[in-house]
């Protein structure tokens, strides 16, 4: 589904990444481990694209499309999710209204109807009550005054709502309490279909306890130096990345 | 951030090439007078209307005076100097002297003017059940509904039809809240005005429906000096809508209108306005100039005054709807969107005078600046000795897009009673670039984020319009600023 072949990225005249490989299957959930600044927020920016991620070489196919000629919305058109670090507040928009603006978006570009309000406000109810997430703030404005987890179960929530192909998890767990984690791995694991592919990005194990994946990569400098399953993960909360760096140099 | 300025300057440029989508002209015959403007001319006007003479020589009066007056200069707004003798001052549709009775006696033209405004008269009628009296150049050539309007008393007329049918009303009201001499284009408008909009509500009564006028400048070089008189009596309810749109032209017209309102005892108006002219090409060439006095008095104790205006038209607005608040407890609202881009100048806001006790002001006015708009709120809280207990809340926003435009705050606050409380906040911001990603990312075009962000910005004053003018506030803000995509 995602073929990422010798990616090199620049953010304001940095290489962060360099010659990045990796091949996610439909069907599989990967996971991408790595110290803070080794370029993973950068990768999940980059797939989504991001304006300031140049791509400097390499390419990103999607169903051997590449994806290095179309906007951010044309991506996500595609079924390419992102959720984010650190999701956006936007003030005075409605978060009903940001769901139905999205939700119709996509299905627009894909010649599929538009939900008329009842179905959609209906559907996003019930899948908010499935996540756990406060119908509360379905009224509130977008992220606006949320706290850490709210923001991150918002981002769930748009996730599972708008069904994609490949959904990048970027630090969802990062400040989530363990009820929270509980909540989102079960949302996670809820989306894992035989069709969709699974990228999370993190830098705990903690999660991984919850949404078990098929291969366990580590990003360091802005290259994969190692994949394994998810024994890899334990092995790195073991030793840490030093363990890897110092193998990759040996 | 590159993409913050990647983007809005992509943003601005398009922005600044969209062409004005309601600039075209329509070709009526017309009765206008030469330019020019002398005592004669006032003669030829008041004649043409027939009026009763005490209008005439009010207008006299007023015109005397303004010999004697200049032209402001205002702080935040630059215009090259106006000819008045340039200025075509009565001009109306059809032949003289013969309006038209009914829709069918009106040029089809003038009715396809309207169409392509979208306004269908006809269908209005029946959709919206709003009775419109619209206003074409200077003569209101159709007005509909009067009739369910009559049998609950109120009048709704334009004001040529009111001076010559309820003369008293009108000697007793007009000039009563912007006296002739008031400023320098109020005191022109008393000499000069052609037409505009009369509303009489009687005591008790709550007006069956919503109010409406559409304005449209039509004839090349003639000014607009309209008057609207609006009076509700004791405990009457009135909610009235002004918009307009205006076609292309190439030499700056001028638009100084007078509005007044008077609130009794209990009374509560609502006007509400949706101004979308011609604001000029790229140069600023061409835009109409829109100098207009509105002031609502409220004399009656517990009375309510509410301005909701959303301004995305003009070359520049000079505009400050106000609230005299005499009688006690009476509550004075202005709630404001202004848009300006390309080279659209605005310079507006309102201002609450406090004199009775235990009144009220509530001012939101949300200022969006594009391209090399400038956007100007300036706002007056006057408390005065006697107010005792007065309190105003003042919410000033201001939301740019690009870097070459700008946001001007200048709050008066003038307070003589140490019991009252004024409060002022402000705040600017601008759409970062990592909200139009997240909007992106989730799939919707960088347009409609835009046009969905700036809604969300201007939600608390679109909410204070009625439904239909708020759906066209909403629809007339993403005309203004569509083309947000490259
Ligand atoms: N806007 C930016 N300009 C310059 N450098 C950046 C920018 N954003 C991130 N970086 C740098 O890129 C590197 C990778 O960052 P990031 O992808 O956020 O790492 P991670 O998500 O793995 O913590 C870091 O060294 C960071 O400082
Ligand atoms: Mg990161």
């Amino acid at each position: 589904m995602l073929t990422i072949k010798n990616l090199s990225v620049t953010v304001s005249g940095k290489e962060i990444l360099n010659g990045l490989n990796l091949e996610v299957n439909k069907g599989e959930t990967h996971a991408i481990m790595g110290p803070n600044g080794s370029g993973k927020s950068t990768l999940a920016y980059t797939l989504a694209g991001h304006k300031e991620c140049v791509v400097s070489n390499g390419n990103i196919l999607l169903n051997h499309e590449s994806l290095l000629d179309l906007d951010t919305e044309h991506r996500a058109h595609k079924g390419l999710f992102l959720a984010m670090q650190y999701p956006v507040e936007l003030p005075g928009v409605n978060n009903m209204t940001f769901m139905r603006e999205s939700l119709n978006s996509i299905r627009r570009s894909k010649g599929e109807k538009e939900y008329d309000s009842l179905e959609l406000i209906n559907l996003i109810r019930q899948t908010a009550k499935q996540l756990k997430l406060d119908e509360k703030l379905l009224k509130r404005n977008v992220n606006e005054g949320f706290s850490g987890g709210e923001k991150k179960r918002n981002e769930i929530l748009q996730m599972a709502l708008l069904e994609p192909k490949l959904a990048i998890l970027d630090e969802t767990d990062s400040g989530l309490d363990i009820d929270a984690l509980r909540i989102i791995a079960n949302g996670v694991n809820m989306l894992r279909t035989p069709e969709r592919a699974i990228i999370l990005i993190t830098h705990y194990q903690r999660l991984l306890d919850y949404i078990q994946p098929d291969y366990v990569h580590v990003l360091i400098d802005g290259k994969i130096v190692r994949s394994g399953d998810k024994q890899l993960a334990l092995e790195l909360e073991d030793k840490g990345y030093n363990w890897i760096v110092d193998g990759a140099a040996a | 951030m590159n993409l913050i300025q990647e983007t809005t300057e992509q943003t601005v440029n398009e922005l600044i090439n969209n062409d004005y989508q309601y600039g075209f002209v329509t070709s009526i015959d017309s009765d206008t007078l030469p330019p020019g403007l002398n005592e004669d001319v006032i003669h030829k006007i008041s004649a043409k209307k027939n009026e009763p003479t005490w209008v005439l020589e009010w207008r006299l009066k007023a015109y005397r005076r303004w010999l004697k007056m200049s032209d402001p200069e205002w702080a935040h707004i630059k215009y090259p100097d106006i000819d008045f003798q340039g200025i075509s001052y009565y001009s109306s549709p059809g032949k003289a002297g013969e309006g038209p009775k009914s829709l069918d006696e009106v040029d089809p033209q003038l009715l396809d003017a309207y169409n392509k405004l979208g306004i269908p008269l006809e269908e209005q009628k029946v959709l919206s059940g709003i009775a419109v009296d619209a206003v074409f150049d200077s003569v209101s050539v159709a007005t509909t509904f009067r009739d369910s309007l009559e049998k609950a008393g109120v009048i709704f007329c334009s004001l040529s039809e009111a001076i010559q049918k309820h003369s008293d009303l009108v000697k007793q009201y007009m000039g009563s809240v912007v006296p002739y001499s008031d400023n320098f284009y109020a005191c022109l408008n008393a000499a000069v005005f052609t037409d505009g909009t009369f509303v009489y509500i009687p005591k008790g009564v709550h007006c069956p429906m919503e109010l409406s006028t559409y304005f449209r400048i039509n004839e090349a070089n003639t000014g607009q000096f309209e008057r609207t008189l609006i009076i509700a009596e004791e405990g009457s309810y009135v909610s009235y809508l002004e918009g307009c749109t205006a076609p292309k032209r190439d030499k700056n017209q001028l638009h100084a209108a007078v509005v007044e309102l008077v609130a009794m005892d209990d009374a509560h108006i609502k006007y509400s306005t949706v101004q979308n002219w011609y604001p000029g090409d790229e140069q600023g060439q061409g835009g109409i100039y829109n100098f207009v006095t509105k002031r609502g008095a409220c004399r009656g104790n517990r009375s309510h005054i509410s301005w909701t205006q959303v301004e995305t038209g003009s070359a520049i607005t000079w505009k400050y709807p106000s609230c005299i608040l005499a009688g006690d407890e009476s509550i004075g609202e202005f709630y404001s969107v202004a848009v300006t881009r390309g080279k659209q100048q605005a310079d507006t806001g309102t201002k609450m005078l406090h004199i009775g006790a235990n009144t009220k002001s509530t001012i939101v006015s949300k200022g969006i600046s594009v391209g090399h708009g400038q956007n100007t709120y300036r706002g007056l809280v006057r408390m005065t000795k006697r107010a005792k207990n007065a309190r105003n809340h003042t919410q000033c926003d201001s939301l740019l897009l690009g870097d070459q435009c700008g946001a001007h705050t200048f709050p008066y606050i003038e307070v003589m009673n140490p019991s009252a409380i004024v409060e002022h906040e402000a705040t600017t911001s601008k759409i970062s670039d990592e909200q139009l990603f997240y909007c992106q990312q989730r799939g919707l075009s960088e347009e409609d984020a835009v046009s969905m962000i700036v809604n969300g910005f201007c939600k608390e004053v679109f909410k204070e319009l009625p439904m239909e003018f708020a759906v066209e506030a909403q629809k007339l803000l993403s005309i203004t600023l569509e083309g947000a995509v490259g």
